[in-house]
């Protein structure tokens, strides 16, 4: 059921388009950001950085930058908390993100922290951190995923396993996730084809155009304010207060506007070092990273290596299906291997599967969440295995997926089995598109993928209070990263019968509502939506209960229509109705302010399904892909503000192509990484993209209100495998490594030449 | 303490500003004239989010030096509106959604103004080629594309 009005379903608000709330801000340059900000008094702060890839620190002498001039505090790891201990695998995690923040013992990555200068000039600062001398042992390192788990390969940390990896694993396999269901030899006996291969993907990093930034004040009594460019500004004050040991709340933390994150700002980098240096100048301080640091130092997503097995009958039916994946993500425990796993055969409904993933250290950054973390790289694998099924057997490649998919009541491969999914619904609606039926010209190849990505609730706060003049105030506690404003005000506007533009939404900070978790996992408006939901229905409640003291009749007999208290049936009595603003306008006298609340952990999250249409054209004498049409189909649940979705959809996409055709992590061998610059580390262009079509599927989730699901994420999800499909069929060749770069490509095609 | 006194013309206003003479015209207009609608995303000339127009000439405010702009006009995106009066690209800009985060968007409209100011008959492809300077992550561009030469056919039409 392909969106095709807007106003069904019989909402006033939810599905309309009208502009975002902070439209004028963002294109005033009014908004502020991160770096946007300034304080009285306030210091620069500048970070030294490990060139070294792996390497012990023998001694940090800070002596002759203290001496220098303007400069008015140096902070090294000895001035965060000592409290916070290492333990194994993610139990450790306040720990990592210490090391990760501030090196200790050794330096893990080309890029890791190890001290920092406050001075009253950003030059001076910089001038400054050039006059820490540091004495390093220098290590052997490792940086590929299949080599950090050789046998001889360097130890990044001994301990760092838990107790989920099996005996004879390397020390630098840290977590081991193994699921399924049936028995996948029986399954690939029954196959009349099958296929195995091997796949590779590269870090890419969420290449967010804003550079971390904040400013952050802390006194010598414990108490401090903390500004900064976060997707989740609580999480930060949880995180800053552990590793300085302040009392949480006397910490208050502001999210500024958010110039993207992608997942790459639910940690703390830079702010804890602002708050050290802050305590120690007694003065505010200011860091803002250089995209340079952005690179080396924060969250790129995992690197992979996967091996993919899948049994096909001749009529398209899969038998069995079975993958390894291994994820490296830095020097610290936490890359995403069991969604990697849980998410490869998702789409479809299997009697035999079998996944496993493993956690791998290595000398790189430890990875941030990216979009959907681990679920591209496994469709990519998956799917490229598929799309060769079909080919081999002479199959349709959306028949093929149409036969295996998943629908309610299936048992996933994961788990747990499906409620109402819509990946049938996009299947046919790609089917049906006019994209699919396009001839495609000499030199062009179709690809076609699904992918999977389950979605999160979380903990969600969110108050609503009306005004006098009858307008209301939403704050939330989620960082608004893509025009969520705009939906949270059409969802108020839904439930109280009142005009979107008298709806003010604000990003509230950690000292006005209670817990709200990070911007992340699509779950803004699935979880803070049905929060507002819930505070508007709980003003709705207080709002009859003032009409009815004024008809004096008794509170069920009064019902809330279109704006206005209404008497709930001929029984109740003849009043006329009584609109909101008569109401607010004297609410002081008639019981005081009238606020909703919402406060609890939604857990009916939709899982979501896309399928995706490219035409890539490939040239052989360079390498070079076009992208000649794309056609995103993705199930929404309920898209709140269709544009919005629309974009979420077509952003997905985008940095899709750019992982799967140019975006990498390139270290040298001395360990160094070598593109940390937006010239070398290529991301889509405007000059090198067609419109992105999009058809926003609508299959309810029966835990929202309106049946909204997240979209944000499972865009990404089938890009990679999708373009490799169609640079495969355009090249002739099967193209098992991300990205598909010119070089790689001109290499496959010189292979298939040379036989 | 070696700091250059430089008189420029920002936006139509004669100011002045004491600089380091290694600090660019980004960090001048940001940190001196606290105009932070222009922003830094990479340094190096590579995202496009500081673009200005300097005498006329749409650069990157990373990669000029303030003590350079002595005597000379700037433009920014806080000169772009009229008044109250949004400039029909800003308006645009809102109605189709051509932005997500928003950090790429200064850049973007004024990269874009000055390119309507020399071609009011863009192609699609003209317009993807002149952006080709301004990253935007969120967008996949398509709907800044949309708005942009919907703005050209308004203001074609209203001459």
């Amino acid at each position: 059921m392909a969106l095709d009005n807007a106003k069904s379903n019989g909402f006033k608000f939810v599905g309309t388009r009208p502009d975002r709330p902070d439209g004028v801000d963002k294109v005033t340059g009014r908004a502020k950001f991160g770096a946007d900000m300034t304080a009285p008094g306030m210091l620069h702060g500048a970070i030294l950085r490990s060139p070294h890839a792996h390497a012990r620190i023998n001694k940090i002498d800070t002596s002759a930058a203290e001496a220098m001039k303007g400069v008015k505090a140096v902070v090294t790891r000895k001035d965060f908390a000592t409290d916070v201990h290492f333990e194994s695998g993610l139990n450790g995690e306040t720990w990592n993100v210490l090391e990760n923040v501030m090196a200790g013992e050794k330096v893990l990555y080309d890029g890791h922290a190890l001290a920092a200068v406050a001075a009253t000039s950003a030059l001076i600062a910089r001038d400054a951190i050039k006059l820490v001398r540091v004495d390093y042992d220098l290590l052997d390192h490792v940086t590929d995923v299949d080599k950090a788990m050789e046998k001889d390969a360097p130890v990044i940390r001994e301990g760092a396993a838990d107790k989920s990896v099996p005996d004879g694993f390397h020390p630098n396999v840290v977590r081991y996730h193994e699921s399924g269901h049936g028995d996948v030899d029986e399954g690939f006996s029954k196959a009349d084809l099958v296929i195995e291969d091997s796949f590779k993907t590269e870090a890419t990093h969420q290449g967010y155009i804003e550079p971390h930034a904040c400013l952050g004040s802390l006194g010598n009594d414990g108490k401090g304010d903390l500004w900064c460019t976060t997707q989740g500004h609580w999480y930060a004050q949880k995180m800053c207060a552990a590793l300085l040991n302040l009392e949480t709340s006397q910490l208050r933390v502001t999210a500024s506007e958010i110039g993207g994150g992608f997942g790459g700002k639910t940690t703390v980098f830079i702010e804890p070092v602002a708050l050290a240096l802050s305590r120690k100048a007694n003065k505010p301080v200011k860091i803002v990273m250089s995209r340079s640091e952005v690179f080396r130092s924060t969250g790129p997503t995992s690197s992979t290596s996967m091996d993919v097995k899948i049994g096909m009958k001749k009529d398209g039916t899969i038998t069995a299906a079975s993958g390894v994946f291994r994820l490296q993500g830095g020097a610290f425990p936490g890359a995403p291997a069991e969604f990697t796993a849980m998410c490869a055969f998702a789409p479809y409904a299997l009697e035999n599967v079998r996944q496993i993933g493993y956690d791998v250290m290595a000398n790189r950054p430890k990875q941030a969440a990216y979009r959907a973390p681990g679920s591209p790289m496994a469709a990519f694998a998956v799917e490229s295995v598929i799309d060769d099924l079909c080919k081999a057997l002479g199959l349709d490649p959306i028949e093929v997926r149409l036969k295996n998919a998943s629908h309610k009541g299936t048992k996933a491969s994961f788990g747990p089995r499906f409620e109402d999914i819509g990946l049938i619904e996009t299947l046919e609606a790609a089917k049906a598109h006019d994209h699919y039926s396009t001839p495609l010209k000499d030199g062009q190849g179709r690809g076609i993928s699904c992918g999977f990505w389950f979605n999160h609730g979380g903990e969600t706060a969110v108050s609503l209070a009306l005004s006098e003049d009858g307008t209301a105030q939403i704050s939330v506690g989620t960082p608004d990263i893509g025009g969520s404003r705009a939906s949270m005000a059409l969802m108020a506007a839904e439930e109280l019968g009142i005009p979107y533009e008298h709806i003010r939404c604000t990003i509230a900070d950690t000292a006005t509502l209670g817990y709200n978790e990070i911007s992340h996992g699509s779950r803004v408006t699935y979880a803070s939506g049905l929060a507002t939901i819930k505070a508007a229905k709980d003003v709705v409640h207080k709002l009859c209960k003032r009409a009815a003291q004024k008809w004096d009749i008794p509170e069920d007999a009064v019902k809330w229509e279109d704006g206005c208290a209404v008497p709930s049936g001929a029984n109740a009595g003849d009043f006329d109705p009584l609109p909101l603003h008569k109401i607010t306008a004297n609410m002081g006298a008639t019981g005081g302010p009238i606020v909703g609340h919402f406060e609890a952990t939604p857990e009916g999250a939709g899982v979501s399904f896309a399928t995706h249409i490219v035409d890539a054209e490939v040239d052989h004498a360079t390498g070079k892909t076009k992208i000649v049409r794309y056609t995103v189909v993705q199930d929404a649940g309920k898209a709140i503000h269709p544009t919005y979705v629309e974009g979420q959809y077509q952003g997905g996409a985008a940095q899709g192509i750019g992982w799967a055709l140019n975006e990498e992590y390139i270290y040298g061998d001395d360990g160094r990484l070598q593109n940390a610059g937006f010239l070398d580390y290529r991301i889509p262009l405007a000059s090198d993209l067609p419109m992105i079509d999009t058809v926003i599927v609508e299959v309810a989730n029966p835990g929202h209100p309106y049946g909204v699901r997240g979209v944000g994420e499972t865009s990404i999800c089938p890009p990679l495998a999708a373009i490799a499909n169609a640079v495969s069929a355009a090249a002739g060749i099967r193209m098992k490594q991300l990205p598909m770069s010119p070089p790689r490509i001109v290499a496959a095609l010189k292979s298939l030449k040379d036989g | 303490m070696n700091n250059i006194h430089v008189r420029t013309k920002v936006n139509g206003d004669e100011v002045d500003f004491l600089c380091d003479p290694r600090e660019t015209l980004l960090d001048c207009l940001r940190d001196k004239l606290h105009l932070t609608g222009s922003k830094e995303g990479c340094g190096t000339g590579d995202c496009g989010a500081c673009s200005v127009v300097l005498e006329g000439r749409l650069v990157c405010a990373c990669l000029v030096l303030g003590v350079e702009v002595e005597g000379q006009t700037v433009d920014t995106v806080e000169g772009i509106a009229q008044g109250q009066d949004l400039h029909p690209l800003q308006e645009k800009f809102i109605k189709y959604a051509a932005l997500q985060c928003g950090i790429c968007t200064p850049g973007i409209l004024m990269a874009t103004k000055n390119l309507l100011e020399r071609n009011p008959n863009p192609t699609e492809t003209e317009v993807r080629y002149w952006l080709a300077g301004n990253l935007c992550r969120c967008t996949g561009y398509d709907k800044i594309i949309r708005a942009i030469m919907d703005t050209a056919a308004d203001m074609r039409e209203a001459g």
